[in-house]
């Protein structure tokens, strides 16, 4: 009883998450690749995801600081951000990695501050919302998991 | 003889990013390949046989590698040496350049694209890779396998045909292929080690 009610809140947690942006279709095809063989591999793909969308936006935080108005380091930079985004369906924060890449080709540096600072907060958002997502749906059990959410 | 290959077929994948890798691997394993992942191009280079000098790779492991590996998929954008980098390397190695090359990229850029194609690349995917982009991988193996044997069929035939000559004339000596025609003629009479036909 207790589980078919933790079920039936991570179900609507990650409805929300699709409802209002966070994540996207590629998250479900995430999803679609776990099974009994890889029962964690969402959260094992995301925990990685974070790890390494950290250690890129540190790099593209000292570059900002090293090397002023170098747009085209910038941009590649966020390009590989960008992708990584793209590859877990973290929809709200590719959008905001599209904005710095936009500034960039314009020389707008303004803009890519701003810009990267949104990429910063959307990075924080999701990972706390992911976290209690994944929480979430440990305590509901193993059943819990991959259930397409009705978009 | 066709013998049914039980061993699934091995894909070396290439990608510098860690959570890229994990999900190239689980899409290839899902779709029964057996994979193994580097995160770089010179390490796959390693993996296939290759140091440095391309055209000479250290013999005994290069032979293992050769065989064992079916297909590279590579991402494109990765510091060093690009995907691109990686698939000349491999079109220009004697021994690797029939293996099938598959580009990922997450940038839809048409220039990018025909380049690859035009080096050889058999097939380029659009990232997010998905697990319907899986079924386009085997066909290009297959096709290099049908490729491969026949061109081993061929070898051994021209072969059998020349190991006959162990043999006394002079102008079969620097066989070429349409030596091994002629000499399909003069089977019969000049043998003393092949295997004779039968005679009356």
């Amino acid at each position: 009883m207790d589980y078919s009610n933790l079920r039936r809140q991570a179900a609507s947690m990650k409805k929300s998450l699709f409802d209002q942006g966070y994540l996207d279709e590629q998250f479900c095809q995430v999803e679609d690749l776990q099974d009994e063989a890889s029962p964690n591999f969402v959260e094992e793909v995301v925990t990685l995801f974070f790890k390494d969308s950290g250690r890129l936006m540190s790099n593209i935080e000292q570059a900002l600081e090293k090397y002023p108005r170098d747009f085209s380091r910038w941009d590649a930079y966020m390009q590989q951000l960008k992708g990584s985004c793209s590859s877990i369906g973290a929809s709200r924060m590719k959008n905001e990695c599209m904005s710095f890449r936009d500034s960039c080709g314009q020389g707008n540096v303004e803009g890519c501050m701003r810009s990267f600072q949104k990429v910063k907060r959307e990075h924080a958002v999701l990972r706390q919302k992911l976290e209690s997502y994944f929480q979430l749906l440990r305590q509901a059990g193993p059943a819990g998991a991959a259930t397409r959410p009705v978009m | 003889m066709a013998v049914a290959i039980e061993t699934p077929f091995h894909v070396l994948a290439v990608d510098d990013s860690l959570p890229d890798r994990k999900l190239i691997e689980r899409l290839l394993k899902t779709s029964s390949f057996q994979v193994t992942t580097v995160d770089s191009g010179s390490k796959a280079l390693e993996f296939l046989g290759l140091h440095g000098h391309e055209d000479s790779p250290i013999s005994v492991q290069a032979d293992q590698q050769e065989a064992a590996v079916n297909l590279i998929i590579t991402d494109y954008c990765m510091p060093g040496m690009t995907g691109y980098d990686l698939l000349k390397k491999i079109k220009e190695s004697s021994y690797l350049r029939d293996i099938p090359v598959v580009i990922m990229s997450s940038e839809n850029i048409p220039s990018r694209i025909n380049r690859c194609l035009e080096e050889g690349a058999d097939e380029f995917f659009l990232k997010p890779v998905r697990l319907s982009d899986m079924s386009k991988l085997k066909p290009h193996i297959l096709k290099s396998r049908c490729k491969e044997q026949y061109q081993q069929e061929q070898h051994l035939q021209s072969n059998s045909e020349s190991s006959n000559s162990s043999n006394p004339t002079n102008e079969n000596s620097s066989s070429t292929c349409s030596n091994s025609h002629k000499r399909k003629a003069n089977d019969d009479e000049i043998l003393p080690h092949a295997t004779r036909p039968k005679h009356s």
